[in-house]
């Protein structure tokens, strides 16, 4: 292995280097700086007699005299099952003091795409105990459904409860039971949230099946962009390897993007919108297409990234892309969350675009389409009365009206609101839904087939309300 | 991807830079678009650049641990398509390399690097009947035989229309393989039921002519609104979560195209997955077999490499094209043109080109023009007719439909489905927005529908867009001051709009029997919607409170129409009712 001390440029995160033998794209270098230091980056561009590097430690300390190693091989990742229950930096090291990893093998981070022909379409249903997902937004096996939230708001906790109560409602007579693991990717977060990570971990032992992955809010940014893949190299071996279903938490991905734009302008490339790069979109496309499922293997690669949108302005570059890419959304409310509903989802701009094929009769229960539908329509025609009722007043309205109006309060403070630590079944999330809907007239029940109206209906709740 | 010309390779040079995608070469002998296969690995790539002796290529596979000095390879050919046989029921990657065959040829269900495929497989052998005898004369664009090449569909065995065409020497039915020659001339080429042709180029035809025939699509709002004819043009537009993807789909399962190519261009991969379990399920509502039996699948999913991103969108529009000219109707769905166009953007920005708007480059409308225009309908170069009919999405940043991409097609198409997200959030699907949306193909499908399903269908559509124009007026006063403040045959309107749009608009692609609806049934649901119209506001007429009427029972199944399969009586009996049951209260 050839040694350079042929720096000839360094601006921000990168390094410019000359070389006498062809480098290849995406290769690995160690750097070290005349202190001593040694500094890992990634070829960014290569060509004749010349390479670009990306310098993941931050490029402090390297001046011209310092030398240059390519190592001949791209980004590994050693993957091993021994890997749950420890603790990694966002460049894949130790840092919880353990015994050094054997590995049983070392993983290229990049990641081929899964072909889609081997896919398996998902649709386990994931029960999360979470009301708000369970019975609006169903999380399934394989999908990738973000949390799209702000600065400020309960993001991390709602991440936390669904990690720790995600079960899949076991099937009679199925008794080989496939293990559950999170793979936690954190990304510029402070040491403050990393600790509420880390001690809920401990305190539900959880960690003994969790992998952790952190780059802290004061580690190199650059790092970053290689931490979620770390994270996902690692889930794809426990998953489709080992047999675990595996559920990605990955935090904060706006940093993520933050550090991709700060690539970006290192290279002076062209910006694309608001000055992220235009291939953002591929790039995390790369990341969040590496949920699913495969034909013939027992795992199963779950993700739930969470970003914050700035300025709460969902379209933002940021989560649009996501948007276009995920299956769906989970957005975190600031207004619920000011009037103390927990956790503060609104369904109505959340989503899962998988869900339809995980529920219903022996996924979840049969009139699960029907009541999720029905309640989107009475929440978003009583949310809409809302805006009337403050320029009219409640009594300008109508019967009818007021009906939607009292659901709309009923569905927030009871379906939605729950707590962070009460963990609801796919049953008990339908008869509330069932409760509410039947202070409506059947008559405006127009989404639910006759039939199961006639088994659910709860004829006595519409007086029960009348009289209180 | 065709591999016919592997062996002859012109001329060889060297890599002198790689970044992502693009790969630059020295001393290489190419012309522009030449498909050249870079490095060790041979990676296929595309000339997309020549600069002096340097050559840029855009490579269609992840160039990671490519390096300077590797060699590169050119073929000397442009991208081509494999045309053939055995291209219904397949499902092909951006290059057209079919994804089954790579699965078991890498052994993995992972993409791996520099493994090729041909598009149809060049070994099997097809039964070949010929139409043509010996002593025929055959100009190119004839049909000389047929193939039985799905359940649903005869495959026309065509001369090439680069061939000279002249009197048939040999002409013989058998088995035979699609690279074996099927029919002789005398001027000694052989008809083979294998073509080869450039994705970037049309394949030619003899006239272009206005699209009279709509394509039905079983979708009430697009059939009954703002239809799209066969050989049209549409773009839906949405904000993610609008549901420009299930629209798609349900033009895929039931439109009634002979052949549907699907795109699934830098988009999700378990969508494409669920195309490929649910499809083969599926029956055809035309034929009754499955609906794989008509459909070819091109699935380059976001992230599969950026630049074979950029030439599925060409891939499937040749395909489409061969279909055409044997005189079939083929529909194009493209999810998502916006991927397609930013994925040009991204290697235009490699390339260093002066950026136009928002980063696109400057000839996305051109790329995007010459693109639509490949749809049509089309006399073919044997004189027989086919269409091509193009669906676009496209996925807007934000949901602002002033960006680049949208405005640019939606000067192009003659269809636009405008997706809206608080339609979406509310669960009215299709999402599509009744006052944005329009169709420039009305006029021209009005004989067929009031041929085809009933006299007065453009009265009563115009009775439906009236009312609905009307409610949005009604709307914006019912926002400040309330409903109950309307005079009664205003707050009668409201509730008729309603039941345009849950019971009419409204479609439910999950349900079995909702998820397809026939132009009849389609109309039936507007006249039922109209007899209550009628019947209401005659009640109002003779004194009738509004709100009692408003509470006759049989109004709600207005909503129950959809779901019923035995519609016809169905709502016959139901407009009896609502008769009955409003001519009871005066």
């Amino acid at each position: 292995m050839k040694e350079y001390q042929t720096i000839t440029e360094i601006s921000g995160p990168l390094v410019f280097a000359e070389v006498d033998e062809p480098i290849g794209y995406d290769e690995i270098v160690e750097i070290e700086t005349p202190q001593g230091e040694t500094k890992r980056g990634q070829v960014l561009e290569s060509s004749e007699g010349l390479v670009a590097i990306q310098v993941f430690e931050g490029t402090t300390g390297i001046d011209r005299n310092a030398s240059v190693k390519f190592l001949g091989e791209t980004l590994k990742m050693p993957v091993t099952e021994d890997l749950l229950g420890r603790v990694l930096d966002g460049s894949g090291q130790p840092i919880d003091g353990g015994p050094e990893i054997v590995p049983d093998e070392r993983r290229d981070i990049v990641g081929a795409a899964i072909n889609p022909y081997s896919r398996e379409y998902p649709e386990e249903f994931i029960q999360t105990g979470v009301s708000a997902i369970d019975g609006m937004n169903t999380l399934v096996r394989g999908q990738k459904l973000p949390i799209f939230s702000a600065s400020g708001l309960p993001h991390n906790n709602l991440a936390l409860q669904v990690a720790r109560q995600a079960t899949v409602p076991e099937e009679e007579g199925d008794d080989e039971e496939s293990e559950f693991a999170v793979v936690f990717g954190a990304m510029g977060i402070t040491q403050e949230e990393a600790n509420e990570f880390m001690e809920d971990f401990e305190r539900t032992g959880a960690l003994e099946r969790s992998v952790v992955f952190t780059n802290l809010a004061d580690d190199p940014a650059v790092e970053r962009t290689v931490t979620p893949r770390l994270a996902l190299t690692t889930a794809e071996y426990l998953a489709f390897d080992k047999d675990y279903h595996v559920l990605v938490i990955l935090t904060d991905m706006t940093n993520y993007c933050e550090a991709l734009r700060e690539i970006g302008a290192a290279r002076e490339e062209v910006p694309g919108r608001r000055g992220y790069p235009g291939y953002m979109y591929t790039d995390l496309a790369q990341l969040y297409e590496r949920a699913g499922r495969i034909e013939g293997r027992e795992g199963s690669v779950t993700q739930i990234p969470i970003l914050t949108m700035p300025g709460d302005d969902d379209t933002h570059p940021i989560p649009d892309l996501t948007g276009y890419i995920t299956e769906g959304q989970i957005y975190i409310d600031r207004d619920l969350n000011s009037q103390g509903i927990r956790p503060p989802i609104n369904p109505l701009p959340s989503l899962s675009r998988l869900m339809d094929d995980g529920i219903g009769e022996g996924l979840t229960r049969e009139d699960h389409a029907d009541v999720s539908d029905q309640m989107y329509a009475a929440y978003a025609e009583g949310e809409d009365l809302r805006d009337l009722v403050n320029i009219v007043g409640r009594e300008a309205l109508s019967e009818r009206d007021n009906k939607y109006l009292d659901f709309a309060e009923r569905f927030e403070a009871e379906f939605v609101n729950q707590g962070f630590d009460s963990n609801r079944s796919i049953d008990e999330t339908l008869d509330i839904g069932w409760e509410l809907l039947s202070t409506l007239p059947k008559s405006e029940l127009n989404r639910i087939d006759e039939e199961l109206i006639e088994e659910y209906y709860q004829e006595d709740a519409e007086t029960v309300e009348a009289e209180a | 991807m065709s591999q016919a010309t592997q062996d002859s390779v012109r001329e060889d040079g060297l890599i002198a830079s790689v970044s992502g995608p693009v790969v630059t070469a020295r001393d290489l002998d190419a012309r522009m678009n030449d498909v050249v296969y870079v490095g060790d690995e041979g990676l296929m790539g595309e000339v997309i650049e020549i600069e002096g002796d340097l050559t840029t290529i855009q490579v269609y596979e992840e160039t990671s641990g490519v390096g300077p000095g590797e060699p590169v390879e050119n073929t000397g050919e442009p991208l081509t398509v494999d045309l053939g046989p055995g291209m219904l029921d397949a499902i092909y990657d951006g290059v057209q390399r079919p994804l089954d065959v790579l699965e078991s040829k890498m052994n993995s269900a992972f993409l791996d690097r520099g493994v090729d495929a041909p598009g149809i497989d060049l070994e099997k052998k097809w039964e070949f009947e010929p139409t043509v005898s010996e002593g025929d004369e055959v100009a190119p664009g004839d049909v000389v035989g047929t193939v039985p090449e799905t359940v649903t569909i005869e495959h026309k065995v065509m001369v090439p229309p680069d061939f000279e065409g002249g009197e048939v020497v040999t002409a013989e039915a058998g088995e035979f393989s699609v690279t074996e020659a099927v029919v002789e001339l005398d001027n000694g080429e052989e008809v083979t039921m294998h073509q080869e042709w450039p994705v970037r180029q049309a394949r030619p035809s003899t006239e272009k002519k206005t699209p009279r025939e709509p394509l039905v699509s079983g979708q009430r709002i697009l059939d009954g609104l703002f239809p799209i004819a066969k050989g049209g043009t549409a773009a839906i537009p949405g904000p993610f979560g609008s549901g420009k993807t299930v629209t798609q789909h349900q033009l895929a399962k039931w439109a009634d195209a002979d052949i549907v190519v699907y795109v699934g261009c830098g988009e999700r991969g378990n969508e494409m997955t669920e195309v490929i379990e649910d499809f083969p399920e599926l029956d055809d509502p035309k034929t009754g077999n499955p609906l794989m039996a008509r459909t070819c699948l091109i699935a380059n999913t976001s992230n599969m490499p950026v630049a074979a991103r950029e030439s599925c969108i060409y891939t499937g529009i040749t395909i489409a094209e061969y279909y055409r000219d044997m005189g079939y109707d083929v529909a194009l769905m493209a999810d998502s043109t916006s991927r397609w166009a930013e994925a040009m953007r991204e290697i235009s920005s490699r390339l260093e080109e002066m950026p136009g708007e928002e980063g696109y480059p400057a000839y996305l409308a051109a790329r995007l023009s010459e693109f639509y225009e490949r749809a049509g309908y089309f006399t073919t170069i044997n004189g027989d007719e086919g269409s091509v009919s193009v669906i676009g999405a496209v996925s807007p940043p934000g949901g602002d439909f002033s960006e680049p991409v949208t405005q640019n097609t939606l000067r192009i198409v003659k269809t636009f489905w405008a997706l809206d997200a608080d339609l979406a959030e509310r669960r009215h699907f299709p999402a599509i927005n009744w006052n944005e949306s329009y169709s420039l193909y009305q006029d021209q499908l009005d004989p067929w529908f009031v041929e085809n399903v009933q006299d007065d269908w453009p009265e009563e559509r115009q009775w439906a867009v009236d009312v609905l124009d009307e409610e949005a007026e009604l709307q914006e006063i019912v926002q400040l001051v309330g409903k109950d403040a309307l005079p009664e045959d205003q707050q009668l309107t409201l509730e008729v709009a309603r039941y345009l749009r849950e019971a009419y608009l409204q479609q439910n692609a999950f349900h079995p029997t909702d998820t397809y609806c026939e132009p009849q049934k389609t109309y039936g649901i507007l006249t039922a919607i109209h007899t209550f119209n009628d019947e209401a506001f005659k009640a109002l007429e003779a004194g009738v409170p509004v709100e009692e009427i408003q509470a006759i029972e049989a109004a709600p199944q207005l909503n129950r129409i959809g779901v019923q399969e035995d519609w016809d009586a169905y709502i016959e009996d139901l407009k009896a009712e609502i008769t009955e049951q409003l001519r009871e209260l005066y």
